[in-house]
């Protein structure tokens, strides 16, 4: 009986909880990260944003969420009831479960597997399933467009990025998460990550980021004044918070992913005495806070890219230069011998 | 020169740049918002809000029932019904402002010889029924004296300008 315990209900217990203890701040950062939008879009407008519940409107999102969680979840009469059920909830699983592979600090990840990079790509990936279902499960054109958009839009951003994690990889010479962590170590702190060495690379990750979460300037899927809310338009309540809740937290995802390949994850900026005692965990939020900001920022900044630009931009653009990119990153790490011997 | 120039700024992405730097400039600027129900904007003398019927101090309604207001309501929002009192002088029987049919034009202000029909400054009249709405003679007169103040404040301040 001890022997089972320990052997299997306390190794499962304990993953558990760590599942626990990741989901639960998730969770929070995306419902705070709402906030957080609403009140920095207000504040670039000269507005002040939520103020009214709760000291500064921090209990907005509680309010929100309780809000949705109420309200009736209505289901179109033409729509294909399963899929149409199941849409969000892909979108918010697989927001979730990517989470498992990312390092929050030395040690402290879930699943600490060697194709790392690969499992976050490939979830991420698949997150445009979840809006296909709705935009074809919703039975409604403004659902169905937006659907199609966003299929394409994530399907052409995800080969720049693609070769962008290239480059990167090629650099660390391993899949892991953590390897490519701590790759970015060294005695110069902060321009020994790739964000400084490779900017231009990290800035069209960056962009295309935005594309595949489907956020400003590239919402072309919500584009509200021509789709109405694209693939969503059908969805209320509960379904729709899911949907939300995954928007959100692939937002929050896609800051850790670029702050692991380009902003040295939980690392200190500069390693010395007061920078690294803080723990990494902190480091990394911080990180992950600071790309939030800029999601947010180009929001409240650029107005909506056309169908056709958004396009051009992927194909034309970053497409040639993401791959030049890897073609000029072999290349120095090749001629000056840098290339990580594994 | 100004093509390289060009092409300069978009490979550095120069114009997202400003773009950003300025939003970034506006976060830290004092924001315009009024907390609405817990403070409100000034508001002119000549605002056109909720209805009044005005007294003469003495307590005597203003209003001689000449409808002129009636007539100049471009809306028709207006019905009055008149006949001479005991003591002979004309009044009102009957003065429904239909509230939903307003059109806030404030004709009938103008049009009062005797300052007895008045907008007044109150804008936060919502109701949740339509019959709320249709305003009779007892609601304006008590709007009247419930406003008197501003009201008497308010033409004394645009008085120059009439």
């Amino acid at each position: 009986m001890v022997d089972f315990w320990f052997n299997y209900i306390w190794p499962v217990a304990w993953i558990v909880i760590k599942i626990v203890a990741i989901v639960i701040p998730v969770m929070l950062s995306v419902a705070y990260l709402t906030l957080a939008e609403r009140k920095i879009i207000g504040g670039m407008q000269l507005r002040k944003g939520p103020n009214i519940v709760g000291p500064f409107g921090l209990l907005q999102p509680i309010a929100d969420g309780l809000k949705l969680f109420l309200k009736e979840t209505i289901i179109p009469s033409g729509a294909s009831r399963g899929v149409f059920i199941l849409a969000p909830c892909v979108t918010f699983v697989l927001a979730l479960v990517a989470w498992s592979v990312i390092p929050f600090g030395d040690g402290m990840v879930l699943a600490d597997i060697n194709v790392g990079i690969l499992f976050l790509f490939a979830i991420s990936s698949l997150g445009v399933y979840g809006i296909l279902m709705a935009g074809w499960a919703s039975n409604s054109m403004y659902a169905f467009l937006g659907a199609l958009r966003s299929a394409a839009q994530m399907v052409s951003y995800e080969l720049a990025m693609g070769f962008i994690i290239i480059t990167v990889l090629m650099c660390v010479g391993s899949l892991n998460l953590t390897d490519i962590v701590m790759a970015q170590k060294g005695e110069y702190g902060m321009l020994n990550w790739f964000g400084v060495l490779m900017f231009p690379m990290a800035v069209i990750f960056f962009i295309s980021t935005l594309a595949e979460t489907n956020r400003h300037p590239f919402d072309m899927p919500e584009a509200e004044a021509e789709l109405v809310a694209g693939y969503n338009v059908e969805y209320s309540a509960m379904a729709f918070a899911l949907f939300f809740l995954g928007e959100y937290a692939n937002m929050i995802l896609m800051s850790g992913m670029t702050s692991v390949l380009f902003l040295g994850g939980w690392l200190p900026p500069v390693d010395i005495a007061p920078f690294n005692m803080i723990p990494g965990p902190i480091w990394f939020a911080a990180k992950i806070a600071f790309c939030l900001f800029i999601f947010i920022w180009v929001r409240a900044t650029f107005p909506r890219y056309r169908y056709d630009q958004l396009m051009r931009l992927g194909w034309k653009v970053f497409l040639p230069l993401s791959l030049a990119a890897v073609v000029i990153v072999a290349s120095v790490l090749v001629a000056f011998d840098l290339a990580p011997q594994v | 020169m100004s093509f390289i120039r060009r092409s300069v700024g978009s490979v550095f992405l120069k114009e997202l740049v400003i773009g950003m730097s300025l939003t970034l400039r506006y976060l830290f600027r004092p924001k315009v918002t009024i907390n609405y129900p817990y403070e409100k904007g000034p508001l002119s003398p000549r605002f056109r809000g909720e209805h009044a019927l005005r007294r003469y101090p003495n307590g005597e309604e203003r209003c001689i029932a000449c409808k002129l207001c009636e007539a100049i309501c471009p809306a028709q929002a207006i019905t009055i019904e008149a006949e001479p009192r005991e003591d002979g002088s004309r009044r009102t029987t009957r003065y429904d402002i239909d509230m939903v049919k307003c059109i806030y034009c404030g004709f009938c202000q103008e049009a009062c010889p005797v300052d007895a029909i008045v907008e007044g400054p109150n804008f936060e009249f919502a109701t949740e029924s339509r019959e709320e709405l249709m305003y009779d003679k007892d609601k304006l007169l008590s709007n009247g004296d419930r406003w008197e103040t501003e009201l008497g404040q308010r033409i004394a301040a645009d008085a120059p300008y009439r």
